[in-house]
């Protein structure tokens, strides 16, 4: 893989340089798996973007809530031409961010039309059950502790790159081509587009996590900074670890699932 | 010091920081994510972190030394250091911002000043050790030899 399908497109990550650049129309390559991940924190941003590089994810990487809907169009009632091409596999999310947290941006992009479809993940360094919940209810993929590991992110992927391959098979339309994988929704018709706007996408399918092999990331990542707005924390409890349980959400959810341990659906 | 004993050496100081509790396993993710393309991650994010730190430190001492001090600003830089020390596996960090924050709970001027005082002195250790195991590592990469993410693991 050596396109860069991202819609990023500032240089080097070494040099973590800021500012906006012009948006390039990224070629559609159907098997990337593109993150916008949300953090306010630097040292953080920097390390969830290598770590969603390193499991092969195109990256965009932004310091808000704000920046996130800026980014996907949704900062505006207008809906953008743009949007048609753009393609956020996943949203990962910091919780605690200033100005608007990550449960206020999850929330934003659940209410939306374009992007409802799109999983979103929460991470925080807080293991608060309410919070937890909370953001599960709200229609969270899931629910990452911080600081997140490889693993973490591994798990994550894999389990993406099934949602992938399982809308571009129905795009295809090869049903025998496309993942054998039993799921609760009927199939979608045909044909399928993986436009976000599609109420019939298929659900994630479960996969017990296996370890992908890390390719070189080659899409450059962007990276927005601006001076952080008013330090306005939402909950500062730090509690001792307790074992988190959620109830299941009204959408299915088999990656939740498998985080609590039930057997994949393969 | 012939190359061996530098790569000897390498391990036991980068060992000695785990058993001091100056870093914790988060530290050992840093590697993993460090490749042919990105071959200067580790030190680019230590980097990053003590500019960063740095930074709020600064403001930190800024905000305490207030004639009123403003709690609502103090929590979020202790909160934002916590998370970025555990984000590279500074665990002393951390945990001293964990203390700190229960006292801006409380709204304790005078121990939160104490546990500025504390958090300053673990941060300035463990950047002080980082450094010089980065020191170490150049010295070895210099003498032709080749640090291998298993060199900072046990």
């Amino acid at each position: 893989m050596a396109r860069d399908g991202g819609v990023s497109c500032l240089r080097s990550s070494e040099t973590m340089r800021v500012g906006i650049g012009g948006m390039e129309s990224p070629p559609l390559d159907l098997d990337d798996v593109h993150v916008l991940a949300v953090d306010d924190s630097l040292v953080d941003r920097i390390v969830i973007e290598r770590l969603l590089r390193i499991t092969s994810c195109k990256v965009t990487a932004v310091d808000s809530g704000w920046r996130a809907l800026e980014f996907l169009g949704l900062d505006n009632e207008k809906a953008s031409a743009e949007l048609d091409r753009l393609k956020v596999d996943l949203i990962i999310t910091d919780y605690c961010m200033p100005g608007m947290t990550g449960y206020e941006l999850l929330k934003k992009i659940k209410e939306s039309s374009s992007f409802r479809q799109v999983p979103v993940v929460i991470m925080s360094s807080e293991n608060v059950l309410t919070r937890i919940d909370r953001c599960l209810e709200e229609g969270a993929e899931d629910f990452l502790l911080k600081p997140v590991k490889l693993a973490d992110v591994k798990r994550l992927r894999s389990s993406l790159t099934r949602d992938v391959k399982l809308s571009n098979a129905n795009k295809r339309k090869l049903p025998e081509d496309s993942v054998p994988v039993n799921t609760s929704l009927p199939p979608p018709p045909s044909p399928f587009t993986i436009s976000p706007d599609s109420s019939d996408s298929s659900p994630p399918s479960t996969i017990s996590p296996e370890s992908s092999d890390s390719s070189p990331p080659l899409s450059p990542v962007e990276i927005f900074s601006s001076p952080l707005s008013s330090l306005l924390d939402d909950e500062d409890d730090d509690v001792l670890p307790s074992s988190p349980e959620s109830s299941p959400a009204p959408e299915e959810s088999p990656v939740r699932r498998q985080k609590m341990g039930s057997p994949g659906l393969d | 010091m012939e190359l061996g004993q530098m790569q000897k050496s390498l391990q036991d100081y980068t060992k000695s920081l785990f058993v001091e509790g100056i870093l914790d396993s988060q530290f050992l993710q840093l590697p993993q994510l460090q490749d042919e393309s990105n071959s200067d991650f580790v030190s680019q994010v230590v980097s990053l972190f003590f500019q960063d730190s740095d930074r709020i430190l600064n403001d930190l001492s800024l905000s305490l030394d207030q004639k009123v001090v403003d709690f609502e600003k103090v929590d979020p830089y202790v909160h934002q250091l916590k998370g970025s020390s555990s984000s590279i596996g500074a665990q002393r960090v951390k945990n001293a911002c964990v203390v700190f924050r229960s006292f801006c709970e409380q709204k304790n001027v005078e121990a939160c000043h104490r546990c500025l005082q504390q958090v300053k002195q673990e941060y300035y250790l463990v950047k002080n050790r980082l450094e010089t195991l980065f020191k170490l590592e150049q010295q070895i990469v210099a003498s032709g030899g080749m640090i291998s993410a298993m060199d900072l693991g046990f």
